[in-house]
């Protein structure tokens, strides 16, 4: 089918993490390809916040390794992580409250353009004209143009979400993390969301999901892998993971769409 | 590197005027002498100052009165060691201060919260005490360090400068002397000057991550943002700028001694910038000029004064008014003070700018709903509260 | 080595007092979870109500006795406060004794002040950001200075020691020392078993009774308690009037060891503020442990042995152990994680 070897964005390498005696992750062994929108699954306790905790560098892990192209995560700190390409999206939206929402989307873009720490006090935010033009575009793709003066913390729960995700998009990330990227909104609000994140799936951005609802994970994965016990049980296309019978009897009461 | 927005040029032409007609508008107030405009300008260098941390950062800094000591100390020792001209003095002032947050900003912005409140109220009493005690050599104790006549001033001997022949030498810049109004002129136009650095710093990309991290650290860490150095950097700024003030003290008046470090000078600052609202421009300035201008004139009425300003009123009413108010006068102008404080935080949390805004607003919906009877109300509300 | 015994002495007392400061503070952060600046104004009122009850005390009467003249020829005056007059020799002792006495004038007092304070301003900045409470009680504290400073002037008001117990209680002998080896002044001791005494009086009232055990549980989890119907509020009321009581027998009792001026306050604040910090924000026994620390640890800083290896380490020491501890130990000595760190 495909020519090209696949090109493996992130590589959780073997990875075992312990909490005392608690085994929280089993030999998790994870190949995030380019372009593809990977999603990880699993009932309430399965060890996904743990997973997501090692990838994204805060929680070392007790063996193994997570390799970002070429580049170890572990014990990174967050901004470096992100630097590196990694742009996460938080279960409940963590945004500047206090910022309007177009400061909001411009301020990754300057981490982006000028890194980790740069002292910039004399130019000023609003000349930075491509910076500003390219926040203004993607809000509007994002429906937030009209709120764009407002202030962050004003805006609804389903449009910070959004605004969380232009924020992480205007960092143009290699990898983009979403943890449960639905959770808590209406059927409305949730399929907006989904057909936001196929969008953004159409230009070929890689994506590592996080989720619970089955909606959501069905209308956009590629590649499913199935956490349960702090293991994987089952890895594999949308429709296969979906026949297969230890996810089935792992998510016993979930319904299979 | 100079360009401000329209609205900003604007605000810094209307400040300009404002401090350099002091010396007008101020009189009908009673308040136009050098020693007082002086205190105006340099206090408000301090609350801008102290506006870029805690205004941007959030970060609540107890301790920045023993930057303004430092500043003070720095520029008397300039004008011992090297010149009385004002130029040294101010710079080493400024570097001083600067190497001194440098290292108390370091280790206090370890810890957030009142945690950080704490360790900075802790190394400023640490050097309070330090410069009453053991550092006694450098600070002359409780006299206070002074400059004396045969000090060796190297570069102004170098130079030949005399500048004296009778009584003590006075600061001066490039050979002009610094007394009453000129003194006040140079503090008016540094304050210019910071609060046009101000502007820049607010406007610019390095303000925005400082709001950032005062509204979402965490957001601005997994944004990419290392938040340790700007921090560090917003803190370092603002102690400069409070050696700025220090050393600008010691210009007008060439003394420096340690009660200028002690923890009640940087709870002054720090009520000074909420008086005016913090995290505005504007503010911080409002709030050091009105802290200062009521300082001098309620310290300055006396029971006398009182007498003859209720002198129409029946004598038994006017000994009970004036025993009244002259426990908020005079010795007791801090009574005062204090209210204005406790009044302030529980009516206008958002300090006089953002009362005079919301006054503002509330005017223009009134107005509004004058000229259309049938009352749309909600037109005039938006979002933002 | 006795030297030793005699600075540790020296500390205790001292100790007792920033941790009958502190722990009110800890108290009023705890349960409250507000940063009250103004509860070393709270300490001084107390130091004040003690200066009150003598100044009532000791309302005299001037008589002239014709029978006796001075040496130089003018008849003598006579004073005799007015409780002596009317209670002869009790009023004397009553006089003698008013230090120890105004605590029972103190405890309702301050129990009015606190409550007062609470209903009155604190109440509203329950909910408002630890910068504003700073400021607001900060305002607070310079207001009620400034009015003690208006009724009783800028000068320290030395209280006296009852005349039986001035004097210096051979605390050696009691330890099977040598008599008169280590000698420590009668009312320091008294003052430190009268702190303990506070103390013990806080931890059990906080330990065994439903109230303390309501507030104890709303210091661990407002919410949860507030959602079980307790009327929280109420109870808070208490504490900080509580809070207040404790600083302000500290401070009446405190009055014979340092002569109180309207901003005694304002110098054991910064101090207790950082004893709080040491023995951890919103930690009863790490406040009173951290008190006791910090008092002792001064009071060896204080020690010539000391002062001449590390000069001026007597007047810093406190600040140093703060920073260092919030360095190594950001949660203080005994404090719960994450509390106030946003």
């Amino acid at each position: 089918m495909s020519k090209a070897p696949p090109n493996v964005v992130l590589h959780v390498a073997d990875v075992f993490k312990n909490f005392g005696g608690l085994k929280a992750l089993s030999d998790i062994d994870l190949q995030i390809v380019e372009g593809q929108t990977h999603a990880i699954i699993g009932p309430n306790g399965a060890g996904k916040s743990t997973l997501l905790n090692v990838i994204i560098g805060q929680l070392p892990p007790t063996s193994g390794a997570v390799i970002f192209e070429g580049a170890m995560l572990t014990g990174l700190p967050p901004h470096k992580i992100n630097q590196l390409g990694i742009s996460r999206v938080f279960q409940t939206p963590e945004i500047f409250a206090d910022l309007s929402v177009l400061y909001n989307v411009m301020a990754p873009a300057f981490a982006r353009r000028d890194g980790a720490f740069r002292i910039d006090m004399f130019n000023a935010v609003q000349d930075q004209s491509d910076i500003r033009e390219e926040a203004e575009t993607l809000l509007r793709e994002f429906g937030l143009s009209d709120r764009r003066d407002d202030h962050a913390g004003a805006l609804s729960r389903g449009d910070k979400r959004r605004l969380e995700l232009a924020m992480c998009l205007i960092q143009r990330p290699r990898l983009l993390l979403l943890d449960e990227p639905t959770a808590g909104m209406s059927r409305h609000d949730t399929n907006t969301t989904i057909d936001l994140l196929k969008a953004i799936k159409q230009r070929g951005m890689t994506i590592v999901i996080i989720e619970h609802d089955m909606h959501v994970v069905f209308s956009l994965a590629d590649q499913i892998s199935v956490l349960a016990q702090g293991r994987f049980i089952a890895s594999g296309l949308p429709q296969e993971v979906k026949d297969d019978p230890r996810v089935k009897e792992a998510y016993l009461g979930v319904p299979a769409e | 590197m100079f360009s401000l927005s329209r609205k900003d040029v604007t605000t810094l032409a209307i400040f300009s005027v404002i401090v350099l007609t002091m010396p007008i508008w101020l009189s009908p107030l009673g308040a136009a002498y050098p020693g007082l405009m002086q205190k105006f300008a340099i206090y408000a260098i301090f609350a801008i100052g102290f506006n870029i941390l805690f205004g941007l950062t959030g970060y609540l800094s107890f301790g920045h009165a023993a930057f303004l000591g430092v500043g003070s100390y720095t520029a008397v020792w300039s004008f011992k060691l090297l010149s009385m001209d004002m130029i040294p003095a101010l710079i080493f002032a400024v570097i001083f201060a600067g190497i001194f947050a440098l290292f108390i900003g370091y280790f206090s912005l370890r810890r957030s919260g009142i945690y950080f409140s704490i360790l900075t109220l802790a190394f400023a009493q640490m050097s309070y005490s330090l410069a009453y005690s053991v550092l006694t050599p450098i600070t002359n104790g409780e006299t206070g360090l002074l400059i004396a006549r045969d000090d060796p001033r190297a570069i102004d001997a170098l130079l030949g400068v005399n500048q004296t022949t009778s009584g003590m030498p006075t600061p001066s810049l490039l050979g002009f002397d610094l007394g009453g109004y000129g003194g006040f002129y140079i503090c008016a136009v540094v304050s210019i000057a910071a609060f046009f650095l101000s502007q820049k710093i607010f406007a610019s990309p390095f303000g925005m991550a400082l709001r950032g991290i005062k509204s979402n650290q965490t957001r601005m860490k997994y944004t990419g943002f290392d938040t340790k150095p700007y921090m560090l950097t917003a803190f370092v700024i603002s102690g400069m700028f409070a050696g700025l003030a220090g050393g600008l003290l010691a210009v007008t008046d060439p003394i420096a001694g340690a009660e200028r470090m002690k923890w009640t000078e940087s709870g002054n600052i720090v009520l000074m910038t909420i008086l005016g609202g913090v995290g505005t421009l504007v503010g911080p300035v409002v709030g050091a000029w009105l802290i200062k201008y009521f300082e001098n004139i309620f310290s300055a009425i006396n029971v006398n004064m009182l007498n003859a300003f209720f002198d129409f009123l029946p004598e038994g009413m006017q000994a009970v008014m004036v025993t009244i108010l002259s426990k908020f006068v005079g010795e007791g102008w801090h009574l005062t003070l204090g209210l204005m404080f406790v009044v302030i935080v529980v009516f206008l949390p958002g300090g006089l700018v953002e009362g005079t805004e919301r006054l503002m607003r509330w005017l223009r919906r009134r107005s509004k709903e004058r000229d259309e009877p049938t009352g749309q109300v909600a037109s005039g509300r938006t979002g933002n509260e | 080595m006795n030297a030793f015994l005699a600075q540790l002495l020296n500390g205790l007392d001292k100790g007792g007092a920033y941790a009958l400061i502190a722990l009110g503070l800890t108290l009023v952060f705890g349960t409250l979870g507000v940063v009250n600046f103004a509860h070393g104004a709270l300490f001084m009122l107390g130091c004040f109500c003690a200066v009150t009850f003598r100044y009532f005390l000791t309302i005299e009467t001037v008589t002239i006795d014709p029978t006796k003249l001075s040496p130089w020829g003018a008849p003598v005056e006579v004073r005799t406060p007015l409780v002596q007059s009317w209670l002869g020799d009790w009023g004397a002792i009553l006089v003698d004794y008013s230090v120890p006495i105004s605590v029972l004038f103190t405890v309702p007092v301050m129990l009015v002040i606190g409550i007062a304070m609470e209903r009155g301003l604190i109440k509203h900045f329950y909910k408002r950001s630890h910068a504003e409470q700073i400021l607001v009680t900060f305002g607070l504290a310079i207001v009620l200075q400034e009015i003690v400073k208006s009724f009783f002037g800028a000068n320290p008001k030395p209280q006296p020691i009852p005349a039986d117990l001035r004097m210096a209680a051979d605390v050696g002998a009691w330890f099977g020392m040598e008599a008169q080896k280590l000698t420590y002044p009668l009312w320091r001791l008294i003052y430190l078993l009268f702190s303990l005494g506070v103390i013990g009086a806080v931890f059990a009232f906080m330990r065994y009774t439903t109230f303390g055990m309501v507030v104890r549980a709303g210091m661990a989890d407002r919410e949860t308690v507030g959602l079980l119907g307790i009327d929280i509020d109420k109870r808070f009321t208490i504490v900080f009037g509580m809070a207040a009581v404790v600083a302000g027998v500290a401070g009446a009792m405190y009055t014979p060891l340092l002569p109180p001026n309207y901003h005694i306050g304002m110098d054991f604040l910064v101090l207790s503020f950082v004893v709080v910090v040491v023995g951890g924000m919103g930690s009863l026994p790490g406040a009173v442990v951290a008190g006791f620390l910090l008092g002792v640890l001064q009071s060896f800083a204080s020690m010539n042995e000391v002062k001449s290896i590390i000069p001026g380490i007597d007047q810093i020491i406190i600040y140093l152990v703060a920073i260092v501890i919030l360095l190594v130990r950001p949660r203080g000595l005994m404090g719960r994680s994450g509390v106030m760190e946003s």
